[in-house]
């Protein structure tokens, strides 16, 4: 379905992703987990050919370096940052990007349904909170109903309940057959969207495993936040990697997933090494709690 | 927000909708779809925008302006005003102009880069060549219809005053009008695709202006002077300019001649008779068209970064 062979990108002198190779089968869900700066969106936008770059990317044997056009008529995308134009309004907007696939304003219409934004078609998409703008950003990717849905943290601005319903709604995607690729720092989404996890560092792939090889003990899963002293961030980072736990730099704090009865050993590992926390909260609501659809469809798995 | 469910059938992989299986003719619709989708958004987003209210309504109150005071300077009726003021309105839209359709182009490209919206529109099912096209279609009708305005005005109060005398020139003026925007709105363009952000590319469409409104004129003087260039390599050198190549084309169609300009318009009307019009028409049209190309080569190669 999706083929990645040994795709390069350097801007400049950064090799944001380096020599990356994958492929994945039709249904499968692929999350791509890694900090900040790990190459995943880089990767994403040459997977969509918007970034040209070494090596080759086929979607569906369609060559995306040679027919991107067709190879991203078979994709949805949604971006991290979500950039829409401002002063159109959100029916408008949608009516434009329908137009780009080639779908009647009743596709639009129920797009629009599907993700609960009916109503508010006549609303500038200035005035749209964060988490609408993502909702409108799914919708645009649905227009088509396209065979593979391209996410780059999808729920990185959307509050708890905003989560679980886009988590929900893409759970049934991957249910009814869709590829799935994305992005994410968080461990419930991963473990209740993905059938596979690409681990990736400094734009190289470190590991192609699962969710469940990732973190064996998912269901007393938390996410801490950790709020640091100024500037101790990486070494923090580095710290807490070298004693063996999943780490995010997320712009917003330090985010460290830890097994639910061993919330305090990030703390007390920081503190050996001299780093002050100055703060930190809970995250995420315990992982068995996550929507049925955690447990990865077993014919998808590789 | 509801679960999805997505119709099976529909899937693009059962269907015809799959690009593999659409012909030429598909691909070529397709295309034109898309361009026609950018160019209406282009031009919505163009005349709703402040930028172009106001050098629409600028326009339009200096062509006007420019109407009266024409009339006023005849002293009296059965003057021909159409012609009378073709000439005044032509150095308003030397400076007019050009500098509206380069700020025009500058934005489209860079702005959408600065803001984001290039990496989302990019990763849709649509080339870079169909992007830069629909823009420029749509900004072009939108620049287009703003002359317009500001042309039906002027045209409606001579109309007034004195009748229909000179009314051909002032066609051809706003038609060559039209020309001089679609060759700026195309530099504009290439300038808008080789900067990362908008203010750049603002400054990049300023210094062009500079250059083609005085800078080429004082370069030409100058470089006549220094290096004693005879009148057939001034006029080639001058013709290069787009902003010459208009002038002489409004001043060719008022007076079918361009003696008005001494030896140089001279020699061009000997040389070229019947046929100058129709040369500066070319370097009009060379100059929309050759910027428009390679910003799309550029555009192809460099893309969203």
């Amino acid at each position: 379905m999706i083929r990645v062979s040994h795709v390069t990108k350097r801007f400049r002198t950064v090799v944001a992703v380096d020599d990356l190779s994958f492929s994945m089968e039709q249904g499968e869900s692929i999350a791509l987990w890694g900090s900040n700066g790990a190459g995943k969106t880089t990767l994403i936008r040459c997977m969509l050919g918007i970034f040209p770059c070494e090596g080759s990317v086929s979607i569906m044997d369609i060559d995306v370096r040679k027919h991107g056009k067709r190879a991203r008529s078979l994709v949805g995308y949604v971006p991290q940052e979500l950039a829409f134009h401002d002063d159109a309004r959100l029916g408008a907007s949608i009516l434009f990007f329908a137009h780009l696939r080639k779908v009647n304003a009743q596709a639009a219409a129920i797009a629009l349904g599907k993700v609960g934004l009916q109503g508010h078609e006549r609303k500038r998409v200035r005035d749209l909170s964060g988490g609408m703008k993502q909702r409108l950003a799914l919708a645009i990717a649905l227009l088509a109903d396209p065979p593979i849905i391209v996410l780059d943290e999808p729920t990185s601005n959307l509050d708890a309940s905003g989560r679980g319903e886009v988590v929900e709604t893409l759970c049934s995607l991957r249910d009814l057959g869709k590829t799935l690729v994305f992005a994410s720092h968080r461990p419930d989404e991963v473990l209740a969207l993905g059938t596979r996890v690409l681990v990736m560092e400094q734009g190289k792939l470190i590991n192609d495993t699962t969710p469940q090889g990732l973190w064996p003990s998912e269901s007393r899963v938390q996410t801490l936040r950790l709020y640091l002293s100024m500037g101790t961030d990486e070494s923090a980072a580095r710290v807490l990697r070298d004693a063996g736990h999943a780490v995010n730099l997320n712009g917003h704090g330090l985010c460290v997933s830890v097994p639910r009865n061993r919330k305090g050993e990030p703390v007390s590992v920081l503190a050996k090494a001299e780093i002050e926390v100055r703060d930190f909260e809970i995250l995420d609501e315990v992982l068995g709690d996550a929507p049925d659809c955690a447990e990865p469809k077993r014919g998808a798995q590789k | 927000m509801t679960t999805l469910g997505v119709d099976r059938k529909s899937n693009p992989l059962n269907s015809d909708s799959n690009p593999r299986s659409q012909g030429n003719a598909g691909a070529h619709l397709s295309c034109l779809g898309s361009v026609i989708g950018f160019a209406r958004r282009e031009f919505r987003d163009a005349i709703s925008s402040r930028w172009f209210i106001l050098y629409t309504v600028a326009f339009t109150v200096l062509a006007v302006a420019v109407s009266f005071m024409s009339l006023a300077g005849s002293g009296s009726h059965g003057f021909a005003g159409f012609s009378r003021t073709t000439a005044g309105l032509l150095n308003l839209i030397m400076l007019v102009v050009p500098l509206m359709a380069l700020i025009a182009g500058v934005g489209t490209i860079a702005g959408e880069r600065e803001r984001g919206t290039l990496l989302y529109l990019l990763a849709q099912p649509i080339s870079r060549t169909e992007l830069l096209i629909g823009k420029y279609i749509g900004l072009a009708f939108a620049l287009c219809c703003s002359m317009c305005i500001g042309f039906g005005l002027s045209a409606g109060v001579l109309a007034w005053r004195v009748g229909g005398v000179g009314l051909s020139a002032f066609a051809m003026l706003v038609l060559f009008t039209c020309g001089l925007a679609l060759a700026m709105l195309s530099v504009g363009m290439l300038l808008s695709v080789m900067s990362r952000r908008s203010s750049v590319a603002t400054g990049l469409g300023l210094f062009a202006w500079l250059i083609l409104v005085f800078l080429s004129d004082l370069g030409l003087m100058a470089g006549t002077v220094l290096f004693k260039l005879r009148v057939q390599e001034v006029f080639a050198i001058g013709v290069l300019n787009p902003l010459q190549a208009f002038k002489m084309a409004v001043i060719v169609n008022m007076n079918a001649s361009l003696d008005v300009l001494g030896p140089v318009g001279m020699y061009a009307s000997r040389t070229f008779g019947s046929g100058l019009p129709w040369l500066l028409a070319l370097v009009l049209g060379v100059w929309a068209i050759v910027p428009m190309v390679i910003a799309v080569l550029v555009f192809r190669k460099r893309g969203a970064v």
